[in-house]
């Protein structure tokens, strides 16, 4: 028998052991305390993994833009724009930790942009609880259009029904207008994950509503392997492929296309599937692909050639690669960073030059109107359209456009093209509404929320 | 199976008085009262949370692998099962309550986990491992398909209702994280019960010789069969409080063949036939790369490479795991209890 002093010294040492791990887990993250105020945006990013590529160039971007502002104007009215990044290599849990860990920071956050459907629907009861906007730019939850219902949730831009609309009207004007859709057969290559499913219903409700007849197929992320998916379409025949792919299952699939003989000028991308790193491993199967995009590629806007100047010019640069500023995901960045940073700046104007709370970001978030005036004073014109976001529209009505891979570069092939938001909208309602129900919420009145602001 | 472990069985022969339980008692009176102490939902939501879920998961595995010795592939498949019928239930049952729905989530999870523990009768080894491949697969299949699972939710992704518990809302990290510890406890006492007693001995006398476990008198078949039962519970119930406590969401994905893989590291890593090994085991391979990740973010600055660090660390915990495999074979268990037998000694 083992003396009993010894077992309680026993006891001590190893609740030590555990207070101390305890206690090392709960130091909040190491700060330099700014003399100055800040505004500070966690960066849920990914650097390695299988969606590196679109990792680095989005978080580029958006860092590239950050120090813009920075060098440039001192910050936002003098509001110093700060970050740091954790790893989530598109994992849906280890995003969630990065969430824990940076939403201790001090001064909270100003907004979270994880690029990832996955992580966004995990983190949307904590964002709310916090009163701290989520943005989910292009992708993230349709029905969190619906702001009344979503407060804190702005899938900026467009989102997945937005960007199906828009590529069936494209596709309704490749064949020479949306009557001539009927009886056409359209196949949907979409990315087995939560994005790519997200869209579904909505292919359904469009074939419905033109006539034609729509296949979708299920490619299992990451989608390295796509011949049996691939044989199928080759023996439905479609008229068009739309591609919802997402990384290395881009590539695959149109060398895949080109493999049992589908011509790449009848794939259509979607905006995860439309950059650089999706067509140059393809090779010469991916000429001719066309992509929608919400943002223009190219380093011609005074935006991106500021960075170009300013920030790289200062070795402050973040893309690893150089050639790829003005990419695809490095422009959404930068367009990324325009939309938080107004949103600062109009949150400013009514709370004051100073560290905005997350919830007061959100106020900016929910009145970030940007018509193709100030676009173009931003230095973007032609980077984006506009985007007008009002309490009860969280997306913004963003303008899609298309663009084709010539074997070197994107060449744009449209005009900016609205999506038909007006046939979309009681679907996101409907969707929204049943959330609400299953989570006990409220949803606010819009109507009224506009007057107090005014 | 390494010489330690069959000293630590000779050791525990016959039933277990009250005193072997003093120890993971007192350890329990230390997370229940003294943790909840500490102010920070950091430790219990990304921390400790998915610790016990892994934790629960890793001793459904051990008691199927570790004393049965029936490999199994198929874990993440089970916490998936557990995950989506705890969800439906809670759905489509108003006003069942939390732990009914949590215990109903485990007994669907049992229900499959006999079906697919049937070829467990006539395979063995490598052959049963590939087999339970097929549980892996053909759930994530089937939660992904058929959208009913998912109250035909577009991405089929679901968010589970707010938890309650007797009318007090498990609202926070601490409440979910005390909700993870008492159904933890409970069943990790239960597992105790279990291996110390006459199933624990059928159980190894069918791992290290059927044959013999058959002379000796032991159902062969019924102790396979109720092992996986008993096992997917577990894990089926580790799946639901991993996406009811901790992630608040759920989607197939995110139980794919890894999920499976981690389990089955946390459980060699930790000591298989040991039920501490599953708590050991999960604290190296879910709480060790957090906090190996943490201190890589406060050394190296918030300026440097993310992306960089997250490789380091990867190779860092790969030599680790490495050096204790070859210091330890039989897990990180033993490394305890030779610890422990050491300064007893002294």
């Amino acid at each position: 028998m083992v003396p009993i002093a010894k077992r309680l010294a026993a006891l001590a040492r190893s609740t030590a052991l555990v207070a101390g791990f305890a206690l090392a887990a709960a130091i909040p993250m190491v700060s330099a305390q700014a003399a100055q105020p800040e505004q500070y945006f966690p960066l849920q990013s990914y650097r390695v993994g299988p969606y590196a590529a679109g990792g680095t160039g989005f978080f580029g971007g958006f860092i590239d833009y950050m120090n813009l502002i920075n060098l440039r104007d001192g910050g936002v009215n003098g509001v110093k724009l700060t970050w740091d990044e954790c790893e989530t290599q598109y994992i849906v849990e280890r995003g969630v930790e990065c969430y824990q860990r940076q939403k201790t920071h001090v001064p909270g956050p100003s907004a979270w942009n994880p690029l990832s459907v996955g992580i966004a629907y995990a983190m949307i009861d904590g964002v709310t609880a916090d009163k701290v906007p989520l943005i989910t730019i292009d992708h993230g939850r349709t029905d969190s259009t619906d702001g009344a219902v979503f407060p804190y949730v702005f899938p900026l831009l467009m989102n997945p029904y937005s960007e199906s609309s828009g590529i069936i009207n494209f596709i309704g004007s490749r064949l020479g207008g949306d009557a001539k859709l009927a009886g056409k057969s359209i196949v949907v290559l979409y990315h087995g994950s939560p994005y790519g499913r997200e869209t579904v219903p909505i292919y359904k409700l469009l074939a419905a509503k033109y006539g034609f007849t729509v296949k979708q197929i299920e490619v299992p992320a990451p989608g390295t392997e796509q011949e049996s998916e691939w044989l199928t379409i080759r023996r439905t025949n479609p008229n068009y492929v739309v591609l919802r792919g997402w990384g290395v299952m881009n590539p695959v699939a149109l060398k895949t296309a080109q493999k049992v003989g589908f011509p790449a000028d009848h794939i259509i991308g979607n905006v995860w599937s439309n950059s650089e790193e999706d067509v140059i491993p393809a090779g010469g199967a991916a000429k001719g692909y066309i992509a929608l995009t919400t943002q223009a590629t190219g380093t011609t806007y005074p935006v991106v050639q500021d960075i170009e100047r300013l920030v790289y010019g200062a070795g402050k640069g973040n893309l690893a690669d150089k050639a790829r500023i003005g990419s695809v995901y490095h422009n959404l960045g930068i367009v990324n960073g325009i939309l938080n940073v107004e949103a600062i700046r109009i949150a400013q104007a009514k709370f004051g030059d100073r560290t905005l709370t997350g919830d007061e970001v959100r106020w900016g978030f929910e009145h970030l109107q940007l018509d193709p005036a100030r676009v173009k004073a931003l230095g973007a014109e032609g980077l984006f359209h506009s985007i007008n976001v009002t309490c009860s529209n969280h997306e913004g009505d963003g303008y899609v456009t298309f663009q084709q891979w010539d074997g070197a570069k994107w060449v744009r092939i449209s005009d900016w093209i609205a999506p038909d938001w007006t046939l979309l909208r009681p679907i996101i309602e409907t969707s929204a509404n049943k959330y609400a129900k299953e989570h006990s919420i409220t949803p606010r009145d819009c109507a009224k929320e506009t007057v107090a602001a005014n | 199976m390494s010489s330690a472990i069959l000293e630590r069985q000779a050791n525990s022969q016959g039933l277990p008085g009250l005193k072997s339980f003093r120890g993971p008692f007192l350890v329990l009176l230390v997370f229940a009262v003294v943790i909840p102490q500490v102010h920070s939902d950091y430790l219990f939501d990304a921390i400790l949370t998915p610790f016990l879920a892994i934790s629960l998961a890793a001793l459904g595995l051990n008691l199927l692998t570790g004393y049965a010795g029936q490999v199994s592939l198929g874990s993440a498949a089970f916490m998936a099962v557990g995950a989506f019928a705890g969800y439906n239930f809670l759905l489509r049952i108003p006003g069942l309550p939390l732990l009914a729905g949590l215990a109903f989530a485990g007994l669907t999870a049992a229900v499959i986990g006999i079906v697919f523990g049937l070829p467990s009768l006539r395979l063995r080894g490598f052959y049963l491992a590939v087999s339970t491949l097929a549980t892996q697969f053909f759930v994530q299949w089937a939660l992904t398909n058929i959208s009913w699972f998912s109250n035909d939710d577009t991405s089929g992704v679901i968010s589970p209702p707010p938890l309650h518990l007797g009318g007090f809302a498990l609202d926070s990290p601490v409440r979910r994280y005390l909700l993870c510890l008492g159904v933890v406890a409970v069943l990790t006492f239960l597992a105790m019960r279990l291996v110390s007693g006459q199933t624990g001995r059928a159980l190894i006398a069918v791992r290290d010789s059927e044959l013999g476990a058959r002379v000796l008198g032991v159902k062969v078949l019924r102790t396979k069969l109720f092992i996986f039962a008993v096992s997917s519970f577990y894990i089926g119930v580790a799946g639901a409080l991993w996406s009811f406590a901790y992630l608040r969401t759920i989607e197939p994905d995110g139980f794919d063949l890894d999920r499976s893989f981690q389990i089955l590291f946390v459980i060699i890593i930790g000591g298989l036939a040991s039920i501490r090994g599953a708590f050991l085991g999960a604290a190296f391979i879910v709480v060790l790369p957090l906090l190996l990740s943490r201190a890589g973010a406060i050394l190296l600055g918030p300026g440097f490479d993310s992306g960089l660090v997250d490789l380091v660390q990867k190779i860092f915990l790969g030599a680790l795991i490495i050096l204790f495999l070859r210091l330890e074979p039989a897990g990180l268990s033993a490394l305890v209890g030779r610890l422990r037998i050491r300064r007893n000694a002294t």
